[in-house]
């Protein structure tokens, strides 16, 4: 018999016997309705606390401030997605000022550019598909246009993300977007800078992932 | 799963009086000053003669027939329908936590389920039950407590014993470092495992001293033990009581003192 | 540290508790590091669940592990048909070995000659990296704690903070005499590096290895709880990525995971979520640009079947491995990991190990509290991991025919001695007459009563016999 069959008839023939399923009261993780100001102060709060930055911006007024941010650091590169309104936006404005650092586009395989991934890429910048007030977490669904790897090996992640998005919990956020009819290959929670607490409890950031986070909330 | 919500009887004419085993032995002033307790309260105390032991010590170690022979010999012991009290947490979560698990599935099940349900921790029935109020006619003093694991997780009264000191103007009640550690007891882990049951009551002791704090109270005689005898034999300077004895000399007013 | 901390795990004798707890109770340094991280830990997770109706939180945790566990076989088999529509390959494996020799099998199929690995309790477990090397595969761990303990050579002291043992100095010293890093108590340095040497790692391994912290069975989804990043890099970087995990992992519903990760992170850290929650549910699909090309999910047995027959020992399998119960216990606290000598330690380790190594190996786990209940407490599916000690205290000494065995080794604890002592003991005490004789007459005799009782006057004076019993007081009243 193979291990799999063994071990399942192990299980389906308990010695026990059958076993009853409780019944799963969720309603503990309900939280009252919050308006999207309180949700956006809440997240704001939170994603601060582990280390996250957050910018209040605009439809208008948001490559204005990611061109400062991205000065500040002296970010030489910048990887966008090609289709995204996000990638597109930034390469049309690239065009008319010189304030943008310099626009890599991930519309190649990985294998072929991964050395460059790894060592010439100073910052990243992603969509969300919404945030969660509760734990200060954004919600990533990377896709053939937002690769995996854009929100995980540049030092610098920028994640922009709608206040209208904005949902109180994760729980809440799962269920209003129906994740159980169906997963991307990978989701993602993000909730902060990668971070370790392995030496002597004391936290260092970037250890393996960015460094910084930093969010652009579109009001 | 969810353990049931406490519901205090209300104020009984009589209980049962379970003295334990170790109060028996070695500390019948803390048996002798929960009685009197009681009896000032105007609750009647019944003590029935043929008790012996819960039958915890066979029960932690694994010894569970040996256990329940002696439990089984307790059973018998409280025909009336009056609570049963007990002045330890260790004891009293025995017989209320325990015994329904014990005598799963044997001709005792109703029985022991229905004695478990009787079962309150002494102090606890003094301020839930009895609404005790408590006179303190001694002297100033600052004192540390010991809530016993049992007592805090097993009868969930971790309140009490600082309520009834809070009750007592002349007592100062300070609260040492990691309050809610063990203290290392737990009945043969102390012997099967000494360094690291030494290792727990030299630190409880060493915050109890640092309270500043000359004695100690504390709801279980095995804890009083294991604490009050590592404090004896290295010399630390602090004492340990009952809290049961320790509230009946401040308030019994005839100033003696433990004998 | 300690030598036998030192030895790979094939080398530790798990019978040899005693020496080794014995040695880092007079190890100052040991004791310091554990106090401190532990401290620390308690006090995070208590703020972390301020504002939260935490007993109900816990339950809903406990109820969505049991009605997980109440369906186990279905369950198992609905994940391994959704992973497979989505694209990923399940294997069974009865045990460790096994489950090594499946990830081997992977790896020789496509050629592989390193391994990246994020943390996982399971592949300690198997001793994966000790059985690659023997295969000649590289197997490096890329948690930094893992990456510490790896470089040291020792194995994970806590299953979530897996170098605690150690301080800066120490593992300032660690890394400069295995890497080159310069000695520095600058823990930004010190991360910083090992961030360079592991980058060249990632983009070098063939294969990357993780664990699992959930695996949903109606989406077919493998979800990683991880602070690091270092679990993202394996699990999208190298082309193939293994998950390895113990069959109780799976829950039926995507919205489990909402209150488990909940209960997991507040109750292990004091986080209110970890930086990365990972949740990956296919290989790259054809027009993707990264991620791995081939996805494995190892499902392994090793005693878990055992455990599930029983009713009360099932509860072992609920957890969801937070440490919580590591962090609180007082023993865990003064001995560290190590003393344990088994791939888990703490109060989960004694109710589980057991099962793994046999109560003749394990003889010493289930003793080895003081029955305090502050794990139970902290437990944020509610293990009742107190019950569960006495009852495989039960288990080790039981010896006679009236109990059936339900776990490896049973009653190889047993001595007739202790058996005859405890006989006796309830002979006595089952016969009221007898226990107011015997008691009554230690009162009267007192005086003679040894001064000595092993372990208990080491440190203690004797306790005091009474010169009148209570039974003697109350009758004298009653008169």
């Amino acid at each position: 018999m193979s291990s799999r069959d063994a071990i399942l008839q192990r299980l389906r023939h308990r010695t026990g016997g059958e076993l009853t399923a409780p019944e799963c009261d969720f309603s503990v993780l309900n939280r009252p309705e919050w308006s999207t100001a309180e949700k956006l102060d809440m997240f704001e709060r939170t994603i601060e606390s582990v280390h996250g930055e957050v910018h209040r911006t605009t439809e208008s007024g948001w490559i204005d401030r990611l061109a400062e941010i991205l000065q500040t650091r002296g970010a030489g590169t910048l990887l966008i997605a090609k289709e995204h309104e996000i990638g597109k936006a930034l390469q049309s404005a690239t065009k008319s000022r010189e304030d943008l650092p310099q626009l890599l586009i991930y519309d190649e395989p990985v294998e072929s550019w991964q050395e460059a991934l790894f060592s010439e890429v100073d910052a990243g910048i992603t969509s969300t598909r919404g945030g969660i007030a509760e734990t200060g977490s954004l919600i990533l669904w990377p896709s053939v246009d937002e690769p995996r790897l854009m929100s995980l090996v540049p030092p610098i992640h920028i994640a922009v993300l709608k206040a209208s998005e904005l949902y109180t919990t994760f729980h809440h956020a799962m269920q209003s977007q129906n994740w159980a009819a169906g997963m991307p290959t990978n989701a993602l929670l993000i909730s902060g800078p990668s971070k370790t607490a392995d030496i002597e409890q004391t936290l260092a950031y970037g250890v393996h992932g960015p460094k910084e986070l930093i969010v652009l909330v579109i009001e | 799963m969810v353990d049931p919500i406490k519901v205090y009887p209300a104020k009984p004419p009589k209980v049962y009086f379970y003295g334990t085993c170790l109060v028996d032995m070695f500390y019948p002033d803390a048996g002798m000053a929960g009685i009197q307790l009681l009896e000032r309260e105007g609750v009647e105390v019944i003590y029935p003669e043929d008790q012996t032991c819960c039958g915890q010590p066979a029960y932690t170690s694994g010894y569970h027939d040996q256990a329940r022979a002696v439990a089984k010999a307790q059973l018998g012991l409280f025909p009336e329908d009056w609570p049963i009290v007990v002045p330890s947490g260790s004891c009293g979560g025995m017989m209320r936590k325990h015994y329904p698990a014990l005598f799963k599935d044997t001709a005792d099940e109703v029985k022991a389920a229905e004695i478990a349900g009787r079962v309150w921790e002494l102090t606890d029935f003094l301020v839930n039950v009895c609404h005790i109020r408590l006179d303190d006619l001694g002297e100033p003093t600052t004192v540390a407590m010991h809530t016993s694991c049992t007592a805090r997780r097993e009868m969930g009264v971790a309140e009490v014993g600082p309520k009834l000191l809070g009750q007592l103007k002349n007592v100062n009640l300070v609260e040492q470092v990691r309050a809610e550690e063990c203290c290392g007891f737990g009945g043969t882990f102390a012997v099967r495992h000494p360094e690291i049951s030494g290792a727990m009551v030299s630190e409880k002791v060493d915050t109890l001293v640092n309270t500043g704090a000359k004695e100690f109270v504390t709801t279980d005689c095995g804890c009083l033990m294991n604490i009050d005898g590592y404090a004896e034999k290295n010399h630390k300077p602090v004492t340990g009581q009952h809290i049961l004895s320790f509230l009946w000399e401040r308030t019994n007013g005839d100033g003696s003192k433990r004998s | 540290m300690s030598e036998t901390a030192q030895q790979s795990p094939h080398h530790i004798d798990v019978k040899e508790f005693h020496p080794r707890a014995r040695a880092a109770i007079h190890n100052p340094q040991i004791r310091q590091n554990f106090r401190k991280a532990m401290d620390g830990l308690m006090t995070k997770r208590k703020s972390a669940f301020e504002g939260w109706d935490l007993e109900t939180l816990r339950d809903l945790g406990a109820n969505i592990r049991l009605r997980a566990l109440a369906n186990l076989p279905d369950l198992l088999e609905q994940l391994e048909q959704k992973l497979t529509e989505n694209g990923i390959t399940v294997h069974w494996a009865a045990d460790g070995d096994e489950a090594c020799e499946i990830v081997r099998d992977i790896c020789v199929a496509r050629n592989a000659s390193s391994v990246i690995k994020g943390k996982s309790m399971v592949s300690e477990e198997m001793e994966l990296n000790h059985y690659l090397e023997e295969q000649g595969i590289e197997a490096l761990e890329s948690d930094l704690g893992e990456y510490i303990v790896q470089l040291a050579e020792e194995t994970p002291s806590h299953i979530i903070m897996p170098a605690i043992h150690k301080n800066t100095e120490e593992i300032s010293q660690l890394l400069h005499d295995k890497t080159g890093t310069d000695l520095s108590h600058d823990v930004e340095y010190l991360t910083a590096n090992a961030r360079l040497q592991l980058r060249e790692k990632f983009m070098n391994a063939d294969v990357g290895v993780s664990g699992v912290n959930f695996a949903v069975a109606e989406t077919g989804t493998l979800c990683l709880v991880e602070n690091e990043g270092n679990g993202r890099m394996t699990t999208t970087v190298p082309l193939c990525h293994i998950a390895v995990t113990g069959i109780e992992k799976v829950v039926p519903n995507l919205e489990d995971v909402t209150a488990l990760l909940a209960l997991l992170t507040r109750s292990a850290t004091g986080q209110h979520i970890t930086t990365y929650f990972n949740m990956i549910s296919g290989p790259r699909k054809a027009d993707e640009l990264d991620g791995p090309e081939e996805v494995h999910l190892v499902l392994v047995d090793n005693g878990r079947s055992t455990i599930y027959q029983d009713d009360e020992l099932l509860d072992t399998l609920r957890c969801i491995r937070c440490g919580a119960c590591m962090n609180h216990c007082p023993v865990y606290t003064r001995v560290g990991g190590h003393a344990y000598g088994t791939t888990y330690p703490g109060p989960i380790g004694k109710i589980l190990m057991p099962h793994m190594v046999g109560l003749d190996e394990g003889r010493h786990l289930p003793t080895a509290s003081s029955l305090c209940g502050a794990c139970g407490e902290v437990c944020p599916v509610k293990i009742p991991i107190p019950d569960l000690l006495v009852r495989l205290r039960q288990e080790s000494v039981d010896g006679d025919k009236l109990h059936p065995a339900k776990v490896r080794g049973h009653g190889a604890k047993r001595s007739s001695m202790e058996a005859m002592i405890w006989k006796g003991w309830s002979w006595m005490h089952a016969r009221p007459g007898m226990y107011r004789m015997g008691t009554s007459l230690g009162a009267r005799f007192r005086k003679l009563q040894p001064g000595k009782f092993g372990g208990w006057t080491r440190y203690r004076t004797a306790p005091k016999l009474a010169a009148r019993t209570l039974h003697e007081r109350m009758k004298e009243r009653s008169q």
